[in-house]
């Protein structure tokens, strides 16, 4: 381990970010890594634990206190094989991975947690422009193929992997570039998606075939597909957003979160979009209190609406969460983006009850107060209020995945609507199907690039052993 | 030998576990004049040692003694005539004392084969004899198998000349005799046995108590018997089974302790069977194989191997000192001769290494000689007619004081001899100058040696067969052996250490395939033999190897003796290895060895086990022809693995040839040498050695380590310095201090081994609950290697995470996991049952994560009943307690938070080592918080108390380093628990680094804050059992209102300890686990000894039953108890008292850092850092939650089980079976049907406990004292009185301390307020916990243990007014004197044993000589010694002063200056200023204490000193601490800077 005493002689320091004043002004990522020298001192600060709680926080396994220590020596090669060993891609969760690791951190009881995630962070752009981060093409085929549905993070992980251990991968992707959420529900200010481009190159040249506009279900046949590979993984995305059907929901003005990132993403990748939603003098309204919100309010910002308000329906988090209680657990509690210090006004217990339009655009919203007690919502009466609106973006989460693709491959669904298959045991991952698999958030929901990399992971060693009756991949 | 009463091997209980140790004594005339008066004497001294052994379940059982005496010529012929026998002269006929059957029919046919062999061997039958016994008065039980006791009487035959061949004829013929009936496999209820057989001696002997011997054979009183000498044993057994032949003294021997190397000497004899050839015996040696009788006792054996030497011709002393040499090789003061003789007689017989103290005689000499660590007493005296006395203690025997002319005692290694021909006593420097000049032997070994360091080849570096990470990953290399091991090894040169239990699973129960290295287990001593302290008592420790052909052992006559192969240590480097390899060009052929490969590759037909075993067989094939070839090496080696090739187990190898070649008989002409890579911690060397490796190289690692650092050599030098230094420590746990003794010893257990892998490879081990066999550990082989040279990813780049020493995401499983530890800290903070059960569900359910043995184990199913019905939580609670976690090694507040805990649930807290603040002692009366009562600049995070509450500790723990243990502490005990073992680190002492000594823990113990505390492996005052019933009587005396609890760890045998516990009357017995926890300990100690609890525990109970003492004792176990579940396991195996101490620490807020010995624990628990210990969040309340969690699970299981009281579960291992459906194929082959047995004892044997021990305090003289000195006491009156003292008054003046300290505390009385003048010899432990306030003034002499735990009393010790000798020169005190002082004065008149002083940390004593070791450990107070001491003075001593008179200026030579500076004492006018011992000036404090001894003894040596002062002074050496005197500097410092 790095400093036995590192914990209490050195502060918590967070990568810097560029001041929101500047960073509004364009898309460019704001987050920068830490030095070498802050990345050794905060790698000191981790006490190598007997139980690392980290490493079980977090849903890759990242082992953590190892790499720690590697940077704490300033060892940056063998840290980047010991972070690659456990997560394919530490360039997408070193940025907007929530973290779950530091929450879990023995630190976080009663100090703040080590920043595992600036340190992720850190280590990862070393390695890239050292270049070390190459291609590793299997040594031997095994003439199997595999087709992967989706090209967001659970399926680029298992299309990695799979690839790796002599599979023939081809990933098919509904739009027109690769990366599925990460490239258009994640603003460039997030991650630019140049990091996304990179990795398509190593893994074609590990042997991947991308293709896009290959919309299964719709341009491409289930069917054929399952006829053509050894095996299918179903590793699409939780696309179904969750509406708000109040009076003046059709107004002009009243959109989808979905309909109005991604196309900020094309545009600061080239493209020309006819009738982009923007925000540019409005006032903005983001509806859902959650990290696609967030994202809503940075991206109007950036847009430079006149004011965003978001609204949340659950109460207020409270500011510390009572650790004793929910270490090492993800808490409850209140939660400022980076957007939000980019200028919002936030407000909780909010229920939007309807939208007044004129001329068929939004241009107020009305609202009330809500109280909950036993889980049980209630309206506070006489709390109802009228503000302006003239772009109100729904961000309330997402209910399922699409259920057209799902029923066209004919596979069962759990309660809620995903692709139902386990992910411990001797036939996880597996769906109703033979040979068809699921992973990421069309088999769990909606949930983080972490998620969906493990997933990807696990899916990928499931169909290894599968194919070949046992496999070398790890878990 | 046959023992029909002796249960037979059962359940888990074996009897070749038995362990005795004794009261041993003699008296001889020294001319050699016969008389009755003598073998009288020899009764007496039984009688007066009754003390040192032990009763069973009736009282009359007594465990065996007996007399050895010359045979009573006078008696003899006036018993022939009788018979009409025709007796010749004196030594011309032999008798020989027969224990024969009591069936007619066999023991007529016993009769008839000695008959026979008699005439064979062309002796003559005179007649038989029966001995009048009168056995009216002996326990039923020894009655029932009593022998038939005969003498057959045996003339000297024509074909043996003189008595000497006489001698030699009747050992011959005797065990002819025994190896012929043993062959008969009688069944009879007694056994024969063949007591004695000689024409000089005869051993009257039994199944008796001490004082019945004479009693028992009239033989003895009749004033016809007369023997100029008379050795008498006294045995203590730890099983209350009566054997008659087991009673001491055998044919040579009496023995006092415990052979523990004997399996290993065992074998050893056996391996040189072909080899040995005798001038003497010429074809008589054939006869007596086997020589050792399988399944007798270490001294029997011991016996025996004397036998074998004398008759082959060695004289007795010299055959002694070829057994049991002193420690030479690092000893500077011996004289090269001496060396020369020790170093030439190593290479043939290996050390009979343990503590003993060992009287021997053949009629015509007699003598006594103590190991090499003095362990245990041996006191003597001569008279001026030339009568010499030797006891284990003094005043058994008495003598008028004006015909005493010297008392001395055996010093280590020593030997006393009494030549009765030549009519003289001969002191150990003549003797051995004798022998040691008798032949060149200095010249000899200059000839023949050859010592491995000179042969050394240069540099060599290794052509790896694949790429180093393969190769690693082949032999199971880790992350962590590279971070956790082989790192700190390499850096610091030391064994890495750890803290907290071991929670990982099982090596048989784990997914993962395992080395077979971790299926065993290290044996570790405890309480029948000590550990010997390696590091502060290195001197006896000795790692020297002899590699290759060992001499003939009976070859006396040799004169060009053949060559030797000596290394310095066992280690080899790869410069060694090769020069091994080369060694026949190196010396002329005279060596030549042969390297045999082990690895192998798996034929297409074959399975692996196939494979493997076909390979072994070769490995063994080409060993024994490369023997019979004649080379003298062989070197088994595993370098050519590769990705065909895998290697079989080095470990496996190496026991497998060992094994063969000593059943040829044949492995004394070889050496036996690995090279392997698979060595890399000590517990792998250790095992290598123990089973037959003379020394091992381990390529691999050093391939290894030339990764870690650029300096190659000088990191080969550190890691090679640090599994030495390891190698000691794993000896030294058991009690060995030679490597040659440990090589081949054994001295493991396996777990989940089964009994017939076992059998054919590591025959002689232990193993108890089956397990796998040769096909799964070929197939863990294969695992290991074929994931070394596969495709897995995580394998390319780096080695598998191990996840042993903890907890790792892709390692092994733990059961303290972030889940469980989160959901356990949540229950209990919610108070959520709920939550709990979630938690229990993680731990319990172990169907698919299988990592205890107790996990494995299904209830069966029987009748249920509602839960209503069953006893309630709050009485289950108070069967709990907290484990002994020192405030030291915790902080106040997590300390404190247990105690409070316990005590609001009326369980029991437990202080561990370490002292308590006696503000704890205070009810609580009224809400309050922690800091309010203890302080608020004692406590960092303050937390609230209640009205009732209490912080007292219940439990006060007694361990070896004596940290705080006052009689005030002893008297707020409600139980005193004496830590024989722990569970993390059985075997070895405690360590508190520096660092968490913050001066209130300094305060607390007696110590000096910021240095490190040190308790020591081994009690100073118990090296073996009856020396733990004194302690026990000790602190039964220290207070009579608490019980006595002794700690044991599980291993093979524990059980058998326990009931030698139980007989020395301890109320309370702890097995603990394995796993137990620790705040810092080598971590090969925390994996690998001791073994998990429900074998120990199941062991214990059926011991304890079949012994009939289960109901005098409560039982309590624990490691790693984290459910209710467990508890019940527990119960049903057979404990009433159960202990927790990982779990409620995470209940407390332990999150597992496992960073105890850095005092960096970041929730405030393991640390004294007062920013860390504000981080502490734990809380009484969440203690509480938990243990009734805990009971409310065991009451839900009760009602499962159909159980009402808590009670009915104790003991029912019939309600266990292995769970169903696992399926696993390690597991399969686990049988636990050993844990569940249940001896077939009838129900009146109670099974839990139901009545209390008989301490016998009703007898003690402090009886009479306190009734006299009660004025004193209530009305602090001063009181004076005079009374007579004996040996077998013990423990005198504690209960009187225990009286004041109750009432007073440490504060005790003025100084002299009772005042008590003694006369005699005072029995051991004299003033023990002696309090302030009182004043012992003995006239006489004390035995071992004076003054321990001294307490602020007085005592002073001067020889009789008539006493003839020169006071200066004889001994007054015996050993382990003023063991753990805390405050008070001693002045004695005359030289101390051994150990004088040993952890005093604030008392003050003079003495006028002490043995080895004075002053060790040593923390406070302040000693003057006015004459000589042994070697060895001041180890480890870090605080407090010693003064040594020295006008010859010798004594630096005999002082350890590892920690202390030797300094002149300056006069008062001249010291320098600045900070002072005792804020005074050494010459007033050294001038005081001298006056005083004046004062007090009237010494003549103290008023010498006082007349010539001015001269005198400067003769003193002032011994310093160098950390005390840090730690003065700076108070003054402190002192300074405050004042300006």
């Amino acid at each position: 381990m790095g400093k036995v005493t590192g914990f209490m002689d050195f502060p918590r320091v967070a990568a810097e970010n560029v001041p929101p004043a500047e960073r509004v002004k364009n898309y460019k990522e704001f987050v920068l890594h830490l030095s070498d020298e802050e990345a050794k001192t905060q790698g000191a600060r981790c006490m190598d634990c007997g139980i690392p709680f980290c490493n079980n926080g977090c849903p890759v396994n990242n082992i953590i206190p190892d790499w720690n220590d590697l940077v704490f020596q300033q060892n940056w090669k063998q840290a980047i094989e010991v972070l690659h060993s456990t997560n394919n891609f530490p360039e997408f969760t070193g940025r907007i991975c929530p973290a779950p690791c530091e929450a879990a951190c023995t630190l976080n009881i009663n100090d703040d947690p080590v920043g595992i995630k600036s340190i992720e962070h850190a280590i990862i752009d070393k390695a890239w422009e050292n270049n070390w981060v190459l291609p590793q093409p299997p040594k031997n085929k095994t003439g199997k193929k595999i087709a992967i549905v989706g090209s967001g993070p659970a399926g680029m992980a298992a299309a990695q992997q799979l690839a790796r251990v002599g599979h023939d991968v081809v990933v098919l992707e509904k739009n027109d570039r690769i990366g599925g959420l990460l490239r258009y529900g994640i603003p460039d200010f997030k991650m630019e998606k140049s990091h996304i481009d990179r990795r398509v190159t190593q893994m074609e040249a590990e042997g991947v075939v991308f293709k896009t506009n290959q919309n299964v279900g719709e341009n491409v046949d289930p069917e054929q597909l399952i006829h053509d590979y050894d095996s299918v993984i179903l590793a699409g995305g939780a696309e179904w957003p969750r509406d708000l059907p109040v009076p003046g929901r059709e107004l002009d003005g009243v959109h989808f979160a979905m309909d109005f990132l991604p196309n900020q993403n094309k545009i600061v990748a080239g493209d020309v979009i006819k009738d982009q939603i923007t925000a540019t003098g409005k006032n903005v309204v983001v509806i859902g209190g959650g990290d696609t919100g967030s994202d809503c309010v940075g991206t109007s910002n950036r847009h430079g609406a006149a004011s965003v308000y978001q609204f949340e329906l659950m109460p207020q988090p409270p500011e510390k969460e009572i650790k004793s209680l929910v270490w090492p657990y993800w808490p409850l509690k209140m939660r400022t983006s980076s957007s939000h210090e980019e200028g919002c006004e936030r407000d909780w217990s909010v229920a939007t009850k309807s939208f007044i339009g004129e001329n068929g655009k939004v241009k107020e919203l009305v609202a009330a107060r809500v109280e909950w007690k036993d889980g049980k919502m209630q309206e506070v009466p006489n709390s109802e209020f009228t503000m302006k609106a003239d772009l109100v973006l729904l961000a309330m989460g997402f209910i399922s995945p699409q259920q057209t693709i799902l029923d066209k491959f004919g596979i069962d669904k759990d309660a809620r609507g995903n692709a139902k298959a386990e992910t411990e045991g001797e036939n996880s991952y597996t769906t109703s199907r033979s040979k068809v698999f699921a992973a990421g958030d069309m088999r769990r929901g909606q949930s983080l690039v972490v998620w969906a990399i493990r997933e990807g992971r696990q899916c990928a060693r499931s169909v290894d052993e599968f194919l070949m009756g046992s496999s070398s991949l790890p878990r | 030998m046959m023992r029909p009463i002796t249960p037979k091997k059962q359940g888990l209980y074996n009897p070749s576990n038995e362990h005795d140790s004794c009261g041993v004594g003699f008296v001889a005339n020294s001319r050699g004049i016969k008389s009755h008066k003598i073998i009288s004497q020899g009764l007496e001294i039984l009688t007066n040692l009754t003390h040192r052994g032990a009763t069973g379940y009736d009282p009359k059982l007594g465990d065996g003694a007996g007399i050895l005496i010359q045979i009573p010529d006078a008696l003899f012929q006036k018993e022939a005539k009788l018979l009409s026998i025709a007796l010749p002269g004196e030594g011309e006929y032999g008798i020989g004392m027969l224990f024969l059957p009591q069936a007619e029919k066999t023991r007529a046919l016993c009769e008839s084969i000695i008959s026979k062999v008699i005439a064979e061997e062309e002796q003559i039958e005179l007649g038989w004899r029966n001995v009048p016994v009168n056995n009216q008065d002996i326990a039923g039980a020894a009655r029932n198998v009593e022998p038939v006791i005969k003498q057959v009487i045996i003339g000297r035959g024509d074909n043996t000349d003189g008595q000497v061949a006489f001698e030699r004829k009747l050992f011959v013929i005797r065990k002819r005799i025994e190896n012929l009936v043993q062959a008969l496999d009688i069944d009879d209820p007694a056994s024969f046995y063949v007591s004695s057989m000689s024409s000089r001696t005869v051993v009257y002997k039994g199944m008796l108590l001490a004082n019945e011997v004479g009693v028992f054979f009239p033989d003895l009183l009749d004033e016809s018997s007369q023997s100029a000498l008379a050795l008498v044993h006294q045995r203590f057994s730890t099983n209350t089974f009566p054997s008659w032949d087991l009673a001491h003294p055998y044919r040579m021997i009496a023995h006092n302790g415990e052979i523990n190397t004997v399996r290993g000497n065992e074998n050893w004899i056996n391996a040189r069977q072909e080899k040995m050839k005798s001038m003497l015996l010429g074809e008589d040696l054939e006869k007596l194989w086997p020589l050792i009788t399988e399944g007798q006792s270490d001294s029997a054996s011991f016996d025996n191997c004397l036998e074998l030497l004398v008759a082959g011709g060695y004289s007795l002393p010299h055959a002694m000192m070829m057994l049991i040499p002193e420690a030479w090789s690092g000893n500077g003061l011996m004289s090269q001769e001496r060396k020369s003789f020790y170093e030439y007689h190593a290479a043939m017989m290996e050390p009979w290494d343990g503590p003993a103290a060992v009287a021997f005689t053949d009629g015509q000499m007699i003598g006594a000689t103590l190991d090499r660590n003095g362990l245990r007493p041996a006191r003597y005296l001569m008279t001026d007619d030339g009568v010499v006395m030797m006891a284990s203690e003094m005043g058994v025997l008495k003598f008028p004081e004006e015909k005493i002319v010297k008392k001395w005692r055996l010093e280590p290694g020593k030997m006393l001899l009494i030549d009765l021909q030549a009519g003289r006593i001969i002191d150990d420097a003549e003797v051995k100058k004798l022998l040691a000049s008798a032949k060149p032997y200095e010249s000899w070994i200059n000839q023949s040696r050859f010592l491995l360091s000179d042969l050394r080849k240069p540099t060599v570096k290794i052509k790896l067969q694949s790429a180093l990470l393969d190769i690693q990953q082949a032999f199971g290399f880790t992350q962590e052996d590279i971070s956790f091991i082989l790192k700190p090894m390499v850096s610091d040169g030391q064994e890495p250490s750890g803290s907290m239990g071991n929670d990982a699973a099982l090596p048989v129960l784990s997914n993962r395939p395992k080395v077979l290295y971790n299926y065993f287990k290290q044996l570790f001593a405890q309480v029948t033999n000590p550990p010997i302290d390696p590091i502060r008592e290195e001197l006896v420790m000795s790692l020297v190897t002899f590699i290759g052909p060992r001499p003939n052992l009976l070859g006396i006559e040799e004169t060009s003796p053949p060559p030797r192969l000596e290394a310095s240590q066992p280690i080899l480097s790869l410069e060694d290895l090769e020069a091994l390899k080369n060694i026949e060009q190196t010396t002329k052929g005279l060596f030549k060895s042969n390297v045999i490969d082990i690895t192998f590759e798996v034929g297409r037909d074959e399975s692996y086990s196939q494979a493997m075993e076909r390979a072994l067989a070769n490995i063994c094939n080409e060993a024994k022809q490369s023997v019979i070839d004649g080379l003298n090496i062989i070197i088994l080696s595993d370098r050519l693995t590769d990705n065909n090739r895998q290697a079989v187990p080095a470990l496996l190898a190496c026991s497998a040839t060992h094994h063969l070649l000593v059943k040829a008989g044949i492995r004394t002409n070889t050496g036996l040498v690995i090279d392997t890579g698979s060595a890399r911690e000590v517990h792998h060397f250790a095992l290598l050695a123990g089973y037959g490796a003379e020394a091992v190289c381990p390529w691999l690692t050093y391939e290894t380590i030339r990764t870690l650092s650029d300096d190659f050599s000088g990191a080969q030098e550190k890691y090679i310095k640090a599994i030495g230094k390891g190698f000691n420590k794993v000896m030294s746990k058991m009690g060995i201090s030679t490597y040659q003794s440990y090589c081949g010893a054994q001295v493991f257990e396996a777990v989940g081994l089964n009994q017939a892998f076992i059998d054919k490879y590591f025959k002689g081990t232990s193993t108890n609950i089956e397990g796998i066999g040769i096909k799964e550990i070929a197939e863990e082989v294969n695992q290991i290697h074929k994931a070394a040279f596969g495709l897995d990813p995580t394998l390319i780049n780096a080695l598998d995470a191990g996840g042993e020493y903890a907890f790792r995401i892709r390692g092994e499983e733990h059961m303290w996991n972030p889940e469980s530890i989160a959901k356990l800290q949540h229950a209990t903070r919610k108070n959520q049952y709920d939550t709990y059960k979630e938690y229990a569900e993680l731990i319990n359910n172990q169907t698919k994560k299988h990592k205890t043995l107790r996990g494995l184990f299904g209830f069966k199913k029987t009748k249920t009943i509602s839960i209503d019905e069953v006893e309630s939580a709050k009485e289950i609670v108070k069967r709990f307690a907290t484990g002994a976690m020192s405030l030291g090694s915790i902080s106040t507040e997590a300390h404190a938070t247990l105690a409070v805990a316990m005590n609001r649930i009326g369980g029991k807290s437990n202080t561990g080592e370490g002292g308590e603040d006696k503000k704890r002692f205070i009810p609580i009366t009224k809400d309050s918080s922690i800091a309010e009562h203890l302080g608020e600049d004692i406590i960092e995070s303050n937390y609230a108390l209640l009205a009732g509450d209490s912080m007292r500790s219940r439990i006060k723990q007694v361990a070896s380093g004596r940290f705080g243990v006052t009689a005030e502490y002893l008297s707020a005990a409600d139980q005193i628990q004496i830590k024989m073992a722990q569970g993390a680190k059985p075997g070895e002492g405690g360590q508190l680094p520096g660092h968490k000594v913050s001066p209130y823990i300094a305060k607390l113990r007696f110590s000096v804050p910021g240095v490190g505390l040190i308790s020591p492996p081994p009690h100073h005052d118990i090296y073996s059992i009856e020396d733990l019933a004194q302690l026990i009587h000790d602190l039964k005396n220290a207070n009579p209102s608490a019980s006595i609890s002794v700690k044991l760890v599980s291993e093979t045998g524990v059980g058998t300890v326990a009931a030698g516990v139980a007989k020395a009357k301890s109320d309370h017995i702890v097995i603990a686990g394995h796993d137990g926890g620790t705040g810092a300990s080598p971590l090969s100690s925390i994996k690998h000894a001791g073994t998990p609890w429900e074998i120990g525990l199941a062991e214990t109970q059926q011991t304890l039953v079949l012994n009939q003492l289960r109901g005098r004792v409560i039982l309590q176990v624990d490691g790693q108890m984290k459910t209710g579940r467990d508890v019940v396991v527990g119960a049903l195996l057979g404990a009433d008292e159960f202990g927790f101490a990982t779990a409620p620490l995470v209940v407390e807020g332990c999150i597992m850092m496992r960073k105890c010995h850095l005092n960096t624990c970041p929730v405030g628990i393991a640390t004294q850092d007062p920013e860390l210990r504000k981080r502490f969040n734990g809380q009484p309340e969440h203690v509480v939650n938990f243990f009734f969690f805990i009971a409310e699970e065991i009451r839900e299981i009760m009602a499962s089980l159909g159980m009402k009281k808590f009670n009915d579960l104790i003991g029912r291992s019939d309600l266990l079976d292995m769970q169903q459906g696992i399926d696993h194929w390690k597991i399969q082959g686990l049988d636990f049907s050993r844990i569940f047995y249940q001896p077939d004892m009838g129900a009146d044997v109670s099974r839990y406990n139901v009545e209390k021990q008989y301490h016998g305090l009703d007898k003690a003289l402090d009886n009479e004292i306190i009734k006299k000195a009660m004025p004193s006491i209530e009305k602090k009156e001063s009181t004076t009185f005079d009374i007579p003292i004996t040996n077998t008054n013990r423990t005198v003046g504690t209960m009187l301390s225990h009286e004041i300290a109750k009432r007073y505390g440490n504060d005790g009385l003025p100084d002299n307020t009772i005042s008590v003048k003694l006369e005699g010899t005072a029995g051991q432990s004299f003033g023990a916990f002696l309090a302030k306030g009182i004043t012992f003034n003995l006239h006489g002499e004390g035995n071992d243990y004076v003054g321990k735990g001294l307490c602020g009393g007085h005592i002073i010790i001067r020889p009789p007014q008539h006493f003839k000798g020169i006071e200066e020169k004889n001994i007054i005190v015996g050993n382990t004197v003023m063991y753990g002082a805390t405050s008070g004065e001693s002045y004695f008149r005359g030289i101390a044993g051994e150990r004088f002083c040993v952890r005093n940390s604030g008392a003050s004593a003079v003495v006028e000589g002490v043995g080895n070791h004075g002053c060790e450990y040593m923390t406070g107070g302040t000693v003057a010694v006015l004459g000589e001491t042994g070697q060895n003075f001041a180890a480890g001593m870090s605080g407090g002063v010693a003064y040594i008179y020295d006008p010859e200026g010798t004594f630096s030579q005999s002082c350890n200056p590892s920690m202390v500076t030797l300094e002149k004492v300056a006069k008062e006018n001249v010291q320098p200023k600045g900070a002072k011992h005792l804020n005074l000036s050494d010459e007033t404090i050294l001038k005081q204490l001298i006056v005083n001894h004046h004062k007090y003894t009237d010494s003549s040596i103290a008023i010498d000193i006082l007349n010539n002062w001015d001269t005198a002074i400067g003769n003193f050496v002032k011994v310093m601490p160098i950390e005390y005197k840090r730690a003065l500097n700076e108070l003054h410092a402190a002192t300074i800077k405050e004042v300006a």
